[in-house]
């Protein structure tokens, strides 16, 4: 029983290390590419670490590319779009999990089909719309783009969130003198802070890492975010891939971040919500 | 401190009617206790009460004045929830102020309305405590203490000892009491418990099925229960009752039970000879005699440290029997009974109280 | 009972009206969003479907009828990513959700240094998703990645090639991508719902006597079943949607084996900027999606009223 226990244990462990190893191994290959040098890069293309590591890429990056201002505008147009869907999926994911009403099942059902969408074919109707009211080529337009597309499952994040919070606290409170929205700003709103960080955190990713709309509203590098400015490593008649590999690790690292702060909480609003059923 | 009077009141969730037309009128400073079984919609009534449920049909009056339409926070009521319903980001001093604070009341009167109200529950050192880190009495007190610090109109209370085990609920039932003695604000509370009703209540509602069933003094209740399920909702062990005919025999009267057996009754009126009938009496009643004129079988003995309650077998009809006396341990086989005629309760086919 | 037939509670209109809209004033910024920016751009897009939109051409825009359906009836490379979609949607799904699962069982049980682990495990799912297709490209490129080398040492390839070129296994490449960066959303999803049972079912189970193999049959599977259910649906959705991968990682080629009815929207609309026909093809995308959740969502109906 002992020994068994023990193989178990043993075997339980391994499996996890086995997982972590390939879930880290392309990122590893990342890092080891960006500090490859030029003229190693292929000579030593299969070795696990070259023989000589060098940083010459991030400098170039940092001091010489336009990545700089990318990421300035990726931080502008995440950080903006988690902001916005946070606050805007908080209110209607309160409404969905405290209300009874009407439309309830039709908003739902309009969320679900927002994500079947293949978002191709939003690409020239929304261009078309957002140009005549200056929204192309603008950091605004991208924020709003991205908050609308993310802005469904935000909702369902949030709802299962406040499922979790007994109705007695907020009833309590209106019972104590606040109107339903005081009691929601006061009372469920901090109880809901893990909630609200998972949120942040994961539109905070998808805003950060969308290319295709990126791609397609914007031209010219002022307002370009990075996925744009990655490609325009490709773009270019030789790839740079030392230097796009320590562009994208440069870029992981405030999404990594992030997610790592987060994905406890994303984890705990889940169960929450299904908890409930 | 206000009256609250309660005209024709219905409830129903969707199609399903919870509450039946329900009226009652309280007294200013009173103390009512709502009993029944669950779901009976006693919660139901005490959330109309404070404006957390819709009114389906009826009135609500505060002090007068309709309040069907007003929201919770304009009734100036206060509520004590089961769950206590803490703040959990608050400190204890915080939870108790929040009403105030929304009400903009000046420092120095929160100051003060708080650490009166701390005093008289002993929450004095606990007051920059989160709710987490207080044990279930403490935050009981705290609840309470939400309650009384903004001296409402009305508190209302839903089963607000229910999660305490039994000593601290004595304890926070005198408190209570004694609390109700100070501030003589009209309080309606919700309970399962007997004794807490019993103990607590000025006047009691007994509800059955969403109906009000009788309303009245705990003894009122105790002593001559409206109809049948009052009589066997209050009191504990509950009420005997035997099915049965009222035969009246000149100015006698008697109850025959289904296998032809008599038992003496009460001569009352409101009832024809031949009519079903049922007789009550309660376990504490029924007088262990030797020359009584019922003859017991003695099937179970269950000591409860104050007294005793035996469960016996008279005539095939199983009756509880409740006594003090210690002898009663060891009974033996059988054991001779008595019916006190003026402790008898007696009920009509439909289960109303008669005489 | 003498309020029987009392006036029902009448409330002023005003009031009335607030109540009411409390859920939608809560609702509304979002819903106005969600319309403008996605249910108006789709109808738009729609209408294209029935219009000759091409981007370089000033005379297109005319109203077409079912030209473009007509004409995708006759088109051999649709049917063809049609086939590829079925392929890359069910496998990718069926791999990620196996993994995933495991991942999930595995983390649930507590152990030291848990947290860590699982925010590592997690982590795939943080890389943009053409950064991950640039990175597998790489690692699948026999000059610069090791992959080849170690799956020609393992036997499993004939000589360390490039599978992304090789027609028969191409696919392959995208899929094991996909995986990769998709096992953590399926593992995040199956872990909230495993803590989410009671653990004492399991002490229950135990005392009677039930294996690890049983407690998993009847009280693990039972209580997940609905999260896999809806995880499963929008995942098949989004995956069948998702081209980013495919895109970076192979173009759709090589002879066209890895392009799926996403990818060839996208060839469509942004090489032969032929938005039209690209909107042609995405609404009957759509729509068999649509079929599909419906589809879904009545076999759950049946099932549960059949319980
Ligand atoms: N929101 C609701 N929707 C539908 N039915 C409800 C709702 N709330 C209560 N009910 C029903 O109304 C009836 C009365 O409920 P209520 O909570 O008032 O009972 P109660 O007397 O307080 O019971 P308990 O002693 O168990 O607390 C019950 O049958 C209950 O199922
Ligand atoms: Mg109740």
């Amino acid at each position: 029983m002992r020994t068994r226990q023990l193989a178990f244990t043993v075997a339980h462990r391994l499996a996890i290390l086995a997982y972590i190893v390939f879930a880290l191994f392309p990122l590893f290959w990342l890092l080891k590419v960006s500090v490859t040098p030029n003229d190693l890069l292929y000579s030593e293309g299969v070795r696990m670490w070259p023989s000589r590591a060098t940083l010459e890429h991030y400098t170039f990056v940092i001091a010489h590319s336009a990545f700089p201002t990318f990421f300035k505008n990726s931080l502008i147009v995440a950080g903006s779009t988690a902001v916005t869907v946070t606050i805007l999926a908080s209110l209607a994911g309160y409404a969905l999990s405290r209300f009874r009403f009407r439309a309830k099942y039709w908003i739902v059902a309009l969320m679900l089909i927002t994500q079947m969408f293949p978002l191709v074919m939003l690409v020239a109707p929304i261009f078309k719309m957002l140009s005549p009211l200056g929204l192309t080529n603008s950091l605004t337009g991208l924020v709003i783009v991205y908050t609308a597309f993310n802005v469904p499952f935000a909702t369902f994040l949030m709802q299962s969130f406040f499922d979790g919070i007994p109705k007695d606290l907020e009833e309590a409170a209106m019972i104590d003198g606040a109107t339903q929205f005081i009691a929601f700003r006061q009372i469920i709103l901090p109880l809901t802070l893990p909630g609200i960080a998972a949120t942040l955190g994961f539109v905070f990713t998808a805003a950060w890492s969308e290319l295709l709309f990126a791609l397609m509203l914007i031209s010219g590098n002022d307002a370009a975010t990075f996925p744009v400015g990655l490609l325009t490593f490709v773009s270019k008649f030789s790839v740079d891939f030392g230097q796009m590999m320590a562009a994208g690790i440069l870029a992981l690292i405030p999404a990594c971040l992030f997610f790592l702060l987060i994905q406890r909480y994303l984890v705990q609003g889940l169960t929450a919500g299904a908890v409930k059923g | 401190m206000a009256s609250i009077d309660i005209e024709g009141i219905r409830k129903s969730f969707g199609a399903f009617p919870v509450l039946h037309g329900v009226d009652l009128a309280i007294r200013d400073g009173e103390f009512v206790v709502l009993v029944g079984p669950s779901g009976c919609g006693k919660s139901t009534l005490l959330r109309m009460i404070a404006g957390l449920e819709e009114v389906t049909a009826g009135d609500i009056r505060i002090d007068g004045k309709r309040v069907n339409d007003l929201a919770p926070k304009d009734r100036d009521i206060a509520m004590v929830f089961q769950s206590y319903a803490l703040y959990p980001h608050m400190s204890v001093a915080d939870n108790m102020s929040y009403s105030l604070r929304l009400r903009r009341s000046t420092k120095e009167k929160i100051a003060s309305a708080v650490s009166g109200a701390a005093a008289k529950l002993g929450l004095d050192p606990l007051l920059e405590r989160r709710p987490r880190a207080l044990s279930g009495g403490q935050r009981q007190r705290v609840a309470m203490g939400r309650a009384i610090v903004r001296q409402p109109k009305a508190f209302l209370f839903d089963e607000p000892l229910s999660n305490l085990d039994a000593r601290l609920r004595e304890q926070m039932r005198a408190e209570i009491k004694k609390l109700h003695g100070d501030l003589r604000a009209t309080s309606i509370y919700v309970t399962h418990d007997q004794i807490e009703a019993m103990t607590l209540a000025d006047r009691i509602v007994a509800m059955h099925g969403g109906v009000v069933q009788q309303v009245g003094t705990p003894l009122d209740l105790y002593d001559r229960p409206a109809n049948l399920f009052v009589a066997g909702f209050i009191g504990s062990p509950g009420m005997n009752f035997f099915e049965g005919r009222y035969l009246v025999s000149g100015d006698h009267a008697d109850l025959k039970l289904e296998n032809d057996v008599t038992l003496p009754a009460r001569r009352v009126g409101g009832i024809e000879s031949g009519e079903p009938a049922t007789l009550g009496i309660r376990p504490e009643h029924v007088v262990i005699t030797e020359g009584g004129a019922l003859e017991g079988r003695v099937d179970l003995i269950e000591p409860t440290g104050f007294g005793i309650i035996m469960h016996v077998t008279v005539h095939d009809v199983p009756l509880k029997v409740f006594t003090l006396n210690r002898a009663m341990l060891n009974p033996g086989a059988t054991v001779r009974l008595d019916l006190p005629r003026d402790k008898l309760h007696l009920f009509d086919g439909e289960g109303r109280r008669l005489g | 009972m003498t309020h029987a037939a009392h006036h029902p509670a009448t409330k002023p209109f005003r009031k009335r009206f607030a109540d009411a809209a409390e859920p939608y004033l809560y609702s509304a910024p979002a819903l106005i969003l969600i319309v403008a920016v996605m249910l108006v751009p789709l109808v738009l897009g729609i209408s294209y479907a029935f219009r000759d939109i091409q981007l370089l051409n000033p005379f297109s825009g005319r109203f077409i009828g079912l030209d473009h359906f007509r004409a995708l009836g006759q088109d051999q490379a649709f049917f063809r990513a049609l086939r590829n979609t079925l392929w890359w949607t069910g496998a990718s799904v069926f791999l990620q959700f196996v993994f995933g699962l495991i991942l999930a069982l595995l983390l649930d049980k507590p152990f030291a240094g848990r947290g860590l682990a699982q925010a590592l495990c997690f982590l795939p799912w943080a890389v943009p998703s053409f950064l991950a297709g640039l990175n597998w490209a790489w690692l699948f490129n026999p000059v610069i990645g090791p992959l080849p080398h170690w799956m020609y040492a393992f036997g499993i390839l004939d000589a360390p090639n490039n599978i992304l070129s090789d027609p028969q296994l191409a696919m392959w490449g995208p899929i094991i991508a996909n995986v990769w960066w998709g096992i953590p959303f399926f593992a995040i999803t199956l872990l909230a719902a495993l803590q989410a049972i009671p653990r004492d079912l399991y002490e229950a189970a135990s005392i009677d006597g039930a294996g690890p193999v049983q407690r998993f049959i009847s009280i693990t599977l039972p209580f997940l079943a609905p999260t896999i259910a809806i995880t499963i649906l929008l995942r098949t959705v989004w995956i069948s949607n998702f081209a980013d991968l495919i895109v970076v990682m192979t173009n759709g080629g090589p002879a066209d084996r890895t392009q799926i009815v996403a990818s060839y929207i996208f060839t469509q609309a942004f090489k032969r900027l032929d938005f039209g026909y690209a909107s042609a093809i995405a609404l009957v995308l759509l729509v068999l999606l649509l079929v599909y959740s419906l589809l879904i969502v009545l076999l759950r109906q049946t099932l549960l009223n059949k319980d």
